[in-house]
């Protein structure tokens, strides 16, 4: 039995954004949407995390910080792009600085679109994310027996 | 035979008790925030899981330094539970304490050699209370020893008021709660992130919590021992103190490294040390 469905802690990162998810995201902590229900904590630390939680676009000055957090995480770990600008750049793809959505820098698992995104569908988002989760800590596992 | 008992009974129960008991924290906790909070049995589910991830260690030493950590709490409590003598359960705790730091030092990031600095000033603030409390015990008892203490037959607290006072406010720093949670930051995303257990993921930090469980147990055998003269009344007596303390986590900010140093000396001063002049004078 995989225990991440039930204690998946998670890592909020805002990229450049208008900071209306970053407040959404924040606002599943509070005592209305109290995600701690479902064991979720928001660690603020990579080492920790397994769930990568990212607002806001890739630009050149974000795009390191991302990969790095990205990079610390240890397996297995999920990663929702959370918002519009998150999942594709969105009103702001076209500026000089800005890459594009967060798949520009990392891969991706799941997509909360949305703007801003409403704390329901982070929560949905999220829920949907431990199911890949679950199948990445089962292939993690596998892979540990065969080698 | 009844020794080896104990021990094994602390060794086992202890980490059931002790993840209980951080499961109610966090109910109440949530409750006092008006939340609804997660399941009961949520800290084995963190930890459980913490086991299935990935170790990322960032030198070989440090996740070694944990599981010493581990070591020295379980053999403080089986000293503890087994009626052994007071004093060397303090000095090993304090062992249990240094490897902490000493695996906080470890991977030279700024956020746990802070941590860990300020794990060491900390113990500098909580040492003298639990001395001053042996001290008190030992007084009132005539022993030094677990068992002899445990089996006196007046209520310790009755004599030992100040003493309670100040042992109350270094439980505070012990069982890593705000205000005194300077070393390891009891909630994230803050000015320290983690402090002390920063650097440590999955298996190591799994060991982490399950030593504080254990501590947290062995402190509340402490409070017990104020009022083992009858276990009616220590139980709940224990139940009260975690409460409060739980309701103190949930009220206060985190305070400064030099505020905790100086209040608890000075608490350990004006309550523990007048007690035990008291004391001297009054218990012949």
């Amino acid at each position: 039995m995989s225990f991440f469905k039930k204690s998946p802690w998670v890592i909020h990162y805002d990229g450049s954004s208008c900071n209306g998810c970053d407040i959404e995201v924040l606002a599943c902590l509070t005592p209305l949407y109290d995600i701690e229900r479902f064991g979720i904590i928001n660690t603020g630390n990579p080492k920790h995390a397994d769930v990568f939680l990212i607002t806001g676009t890739i630009n050149e000055q974000n795009l390191e910080v991302v990969r790095n957090i990205y990079n610390q995480m240890p397996d297995p770990k999920v990663v929702a792009a959370i918002g519009i600008c998150a999942t594709s750049g969105g009103i702001f793809r076209e500026c000089y600085n800005v890459k594009g959505g967060v798949d520009t820098a990392i891969p991706v698992d799941i997509y909360i679109p949305g703007c801003a995104v409403r704390p329901e569908a982070i929560i949905d988002g999220v829920v949907a994310a431990l199911g890949v989760l679950e199948k990445k800590a089962a292939a993690l596992k596998t892979m540990k027996a065969s080698a | 035979m009844k020794t080896a008992l104990c021990v094994v009974a602390w060794v086992v129960i202890a980490p059931f008790l002790g993840g209980l008991l951080a499961g109610v924290d966090r109910i109440i906790t949530a409750r006092m925030q008006s939340r609804v909070g997660p399941p009961l049995l949520q800290p084995f589910y963190d930890v459980l899981k913490l086991f299935g991830k990935q170790g990322v260690a960032v030198n070989v030493f440090q996740n070694y330094y944990m599981v010493c950590f581990l070591v020295f709490v379980i053999v403080t409590g089986a000293l503890f539970f087994s009626g052994g003598d007071i004093l060397l359960t303090i000095f090993a705790l304090a062992v249990a304490g240094v490897f902490f730091a000493l695996g906080a030092f470890s991977p030279n990031s700024p956020y746990s050699n802070i941590g860990a600095e300020r794990e060491l000033l900390q113990m500098m603030s909580y040492e003298p209370i639990l001395i001053i409390a042996a001290i008190g015990m030992f007084m009132v008892t005539k022993s030094w020893h677990v068992h002899d203490i445990a089996g006196f037959q007046k209520p310790l607290f009755v004599f030992l008021p100040g003493v309670f006072l100040a042992f109350l406010f270094v439980l505070t720093i012990k069982l890593r709660k705000s205000p005194f949670d300077l070393s390891t930051s009891h909630h994230g995303h803050q000015e320290l992130v983690k402090g002390a257990t920063t650097e440590f993921a999955g298996p190591s930090l799994a060991v982490i919590e399950i030593a504080h469980w254990y501590e947290n147990v062995l402190l509340m055998g402490f409070v017990y021992l104020f009022f083992a003269f009858n276990w009616v009344v220590a139980i709940p007596a224990v139940l009260v103190a975690y409460f409060i303390e739980i309701f103190i986590d949930n009220t206060y900010a985190r305070l400064t490294w030099h505020f905790t140093l100086k209040s608890s000396w000075i608490v350990a001063g004006v309550c523990g040390v007048v007690n035990i002049f008291l004391i001297a004078f009054l218990v012949k």
